[in-house]
């Protein structure tokens, strides 16, 4: 009997290899799809048992807070967003509940808000038995401009004909750091509110999308804020100069097709800082057609058209500028009217974000930094584990030419499209911007990109309205760029 | 060295297993921790020491390693209850003095375990009463559909535990009495070997009473382990495959009919096929639970006392008056059915192939003592007592890790359960004796000689 005996226990050796197995491949091998099952409750009460850091402005505006709930030895922690006027920081800092997930900041900076760290620190945090806690963060938004940015752009919106019920948006870049000072998006929306179901669903179905950050999701029409790409292109290609002279008459046909100036002026012979500072159309559409597409697309690559802004942001909260058909970018092969897009026109949508990269570039000598919202991160001993470390993004343009758009730029400030707009008195450049969106209505979609002061950029804005009615860019978009930009700056 | 010297040294893991576990769930609970800790520790070492006080005086010659393994796994089992709550690791405590009287008391009366052969249509009958019992009303309880346990006032037994051995007691006996007609006068059929029908029929029985025990307890775990039982000692005894064959393709048949009309066993069997169907039955819940629970393991484990189980704060249900972890813990029954799963989810990957290898350890010195025994009956009731316990731990291994549908069934020796922890002292009881016997210098002297089968080996 003991050949079956040592079979049968060869048999119920091989029951218990298959235990192994099974064991390994839910411990070790499927772990991770085992941890992505909805039916997983665990992650979730996991990462609740860990008090979320803080998230402060730059100037010191507590605008996120866990708080604990439940009491006893292992308490849960809640989200709270205890500012006074939290609908004014909902975007971009985004939300962090269980039930309806993380949006924004909350989403992006996840890692240091939760306390996630390394293999090698969190075994050593077990042998000291230190609990996981997640890090402070201080962001580069600064809570008085942000106030002010939306009670403008509110004010704006109620006084404006035709913009009531609709959406605004403003950022404002530190041109040498790439630090937001400023991400207002109108309307917004109460963070403390989503973590009940009912009012998130109401939120995220409402047509007016409070929920949607507009300055990095929303794409819209630049309308002449990208005359200051092409002139960008223009000169920084060798192929113009400011002196560079082209006929500005209206109705020259541009892609086969009549272009007009706005409101039918017509010019002479003009040139280039004119031609900025008066906003001609006609002059810009030839200079896109004479770069061409590939220039013209080199260029606005090196601005960051055609891939998601390099913002600490999360991606699905970020849409890429260029142009568009039927919601997929075209490239530099497919038929452009490349005129038009160098005006602003055809298929071309851009995000608030994108203008003001283009306002910081040419106010940053033609080199764009990398935009963030990191200021700093301090561990809960108050150590900074992580501190704003300005990246260049890329070299778009280069000095000389970065200042002859400057200087041209400051043109229109002191005498064309945006004459009578000032920030503190000093001398800074702008460029206004007015999409028509819907010509027989009359509705308009105004634009100001610009930057202060001009001989020392330290601030770079861009102002978006969604819908006016027979107004323009630099009457309309145009003082709250400078009201934000004289705020930021006074402080 | 010798046998028991050896024992005692190797009670010496059992200590450092003791002293390191409750180290652990110290340093990770010391927030409610009492002086208490490290008296059920010490209270469980002193009870391991006394068994083999006791083992040197009466079974010098007994395997010296059966009892220290499952010294071990007790001591892995108080540590992992004393993790889950410390009022059940007191409670366990107290069983395993139980556990010991019936250990020293089996060893007492059983040293001439011929007698078991004598009585063996009544340790027969005894053991179907007992399996049958749980549907007897009044004492009968019922636990997620299955009926395993009896209520005798405040004490739940579960019968089975005690059944398993004397179905083993009474096969090891008719087998080795039947075993040469059964495996002599057989014939050939189709290419299978078919035993010759006048000993056909009391296997028949054996099925019979397998199928009529997976409709009456609706239990498919108890039926995989007694039958599975049968098998292999039919085996054993005959030496050939195709009964095992005859005997599993029959059993599959039985269970896949009566499975289907049993709605219980039905629902086990979907939730085993997928227990992530969207509108699976309820019970789905426990085993996606069990697959989470391992999945927070990894190959280190999180660690003694730091997995998630009991749940926190606003997660903890109200309603909820028995106290956890009979309720508020996010894997059901972490004491008893999901046991393993906790070991899983806090020592990982390598912690539970340590368990593992502890049965599979067992297993070894178990078939070791059936070659080691002389005469048929020794043979078949050590290899009957070894498989009945070592497939225990398969099927609830299996089924707490999806390998087979989840029946409740305990971890022997790791989980909580008075009834499991008496039952399975006594079948180690018995292979010690066994073992004793088999390995005395002197086999002559034994008061059984087993002659006849002495000389088939």
């Amino acid at each position: 009997m003991n050949v079956p005996i040592t079979r049968l226990y060869a048999f119920l050796l091989i029951l218990f290899a298959t235990l192994v197995y099974f064991t390994s491949k839910w411990a070790v091998f499927d772990a991770e799809s085992l941890e992505d099952k909805t039916q997983n409750r665990r992650p979730l009460i996991e990462e609740q048992q860990v008090p979320r850091g803080t998230i402060t402005t730059s100037d010191g505006v507590l605008i996120a807070e866990s708080k604990p709930q439940g009491g006893g030895p292992h308490p849960v922690y809640v989200r709270d967003y205890p500012a006074d006027d939290p609908s004014v920081f909902g975007n971009p800092t985004g939300y962090s509940f269980v039930n309806v997930g993380r949006t924004g900041i909350e989403q992006s900076e996840n890692d240091i808000l939760a306390g996630e760290q390394n293999e090698f620190a969190s075994i050593l945090d077990q042998i000291r038995d230190v609990p996981q806690e997640g890090a402070d963060l201080t962001i580069t938004i600064d809570a008085q401009a942000q106030r002010l940015a939306v009670q403008q752009l509110n004010s704006a919106i109620a006084s404006t004909p035709g913009a009531a019920g609709f959406g605004g948006s403003v950022v404002a870049l530190e041109p040498d750091t790439g630090a937001v000072r400023v991400m207002a998006s109108v309307p917004g929306f109460d963070p403390n509110q989503v973590q009940d179901s009912k009012t998130f669903s109401q939120l995220s179905q409402d047509p007016d999308a409070p929920l949607v950050n507009r300055p990095t999701q929303s794409i819209y029409e630049p309308g002449s804020t990208m005359k200051v790409v092409t002139a960008s292109a223009a000169l920084d290609s060798g192929e113009f100069t400011p002196d560079s002279m082209l006929s500005g008459q209206t109705g020259i046909r541009i892609g086969g097709v009549p272009l007009e100036n706005a409101g039918g002026e017509t010019f002479g012979d003009i040139d280039m800082d004119f031609a900025l500072t008066h906003s001609v159309n006609t002059y810009f559409a030839q200079v896109g057609e004479q770069l061409g597409t590939e220039t013209m697309f080199e260029y606005m690559n090196r601005f960051g058209f055609n891939s998601d802004p390099e913002l600490d942001y999360p991606d699905n909260q970020m849409a890429p500028s260029g142009v568009y058909s039927e919601g997929h970018l075209l490239d530099d092969s497919d038929a452009i009217d490349i005129g038009r897009v160098a005006i602003g026109q055809e298929r071309l949508l851009v995000t608030p974000l994108q203008m003001a990269e283009v306002a910081a570039t040419i106010g940053n000598s033609g080199t764009l930094m990398q935009p963030t919202f990191l200021q700093e991160a301090k561990d809960p001993d108050g150590r900074t584990i992580e501190q704003l470390d300005p990246d260049e993004q890329s070299n778009v343009v280069s000095e000389e030419t970065a200042s002859q758009v400057t200087e041209m730029m400051t043109h229109v400030t002191e005498e064309g499209t945006a004459a009578g707009l000032t920030v503190g008195g000093a001398a800074f450049a702008g460029k206004t911007g007015t999409a028509e969106i819907d010509v027989q209505a009359g509705l308009n979609r105004p634009w100001f990109i610009g930057f202060a002061p001009a001989d020392d950029p330290q601030i770079a804005v861009a102002v978006m309205l969604e819908r006016c009615q027979g107004c323009f860019g630099g009457e309309v978009a145009g003082p709250i760029a400078t009201a934000v930009m004289e705020d930021l700056l006074s402080g | 060295m010798s046998a028991r010297n050896r024992e005692l040294l190797a009670l010496i893991p059992v200590a450092l297993l003791l002293i390191g576990g409750f180290a652990a769930v110290f340093i990770a609970r010391s927030d409610q921790i009492g002086d208490l800790s490290l008296i059920y520790g010490a209270y469980f070492f002193a009870l391991c020491l006394a068994a083999h006080a006791f083992l040197r005086f009466r079974l010098p010659y007994a395997d010296p390693y059966l009892f220290p393994l499952c010294a071990l796994l007790a001591a892995f089992g108080l540590v992992m209850i004393y993790r889950i709550d410390d009022g059940f690791a007191l409670n366990q405590a107290s069983v395993f003095v139980l556990g010991l009287i019936a250990f020293c008391g089996t060893i007492l009366l059983l040293r001439d375990y011929s007698v078991l052969e004598r009585y063996r249509y009544l340790i027969a009958l005894g053991g179907i009463l007992l399996l049958m019992a749980p549907r007897l009303p009044g004492i009968g309880a019922q636990a997620n559909g299955a009926y395993l346990g009896l209520s005798i006032g405040p004490v739940n037994f579960q019968p089975s535990e005690i059944a398993k051995i004397a179905i083993v007691i009474f096969l090891a006996s008719y087998l080795a009495e039947h075993r040469e007609l059964l495996s002599v006068s057989a014939r050939r059929f189709l290419g299978l070997t078919i035993p010759p029908l006048k000993h056909f029929g009391p296997l028949l029985l054996v099925w019979g009473a397998a199928m009529v025990l997976l409709v009456f307890t609706r239990d498919l775990g108890s039926s995989i382990m007694f039958f599975g039982a049968f098998l292999a000692m039919l085996y054993v005894a005959t030496n050939r495959f195709s009964y095992v064959l005859i005997g599993l393709g029959m059993f599959l048949l039985g269970a896949y009919l009566l499975g289907s009309s049993i709605q219980h066993v039905q629902e086990r069997f979907d939730i085993w096929m997928d227990p992530f169907a969207p509108k699976g039955p309820e019970g789905a819940g426990q085993i996606q639970q069990s697959l989470f629970a391992q999945a927070d393991g990894g190959l280190f484990g999180t660690g003694l006392g730091d997995s998630l189980l009991k749940l926190p704060g606003p997660f903890f249900p109200e309603s909820c008056n028995a106290g956890f972890p009979e309720c508020g813990s996010i894997l059901p029954a972490p004491h008893t059915d999901f046991i393993y799963a906790v070991i899983v989810s806090e020592l990982g990957l390598f912690g539970a192939c340590g368990v593992i290898l502890c049965y599979a350890l067992i297993a070894a010195r178990g078939f070791k003592t059936a070659i080691m025994a002389s005469d048929g009956f020794s043979k078949l009731l050590a290899a009957g007592l070894t498989t009945v316990f070592v497939l225990q731990a398969f099927v609830i291994i299996g089924g707490v890790t999806k390998v087979i549908p989840l029946t409740g069934v305990t971890l022997p020796f790791v989980s909580f359960g008075g009834s499991s922890v008496i039952a399975n002292m006594v079948l180690i009881a018995l292979l010690l004796v066994i073992s004793d016997r088999a390995r005395r210098p002197h086999a002559s002297a034994s008061p059984v000689a087993g002659t006849e089968e002495g000389l088939a080996l």
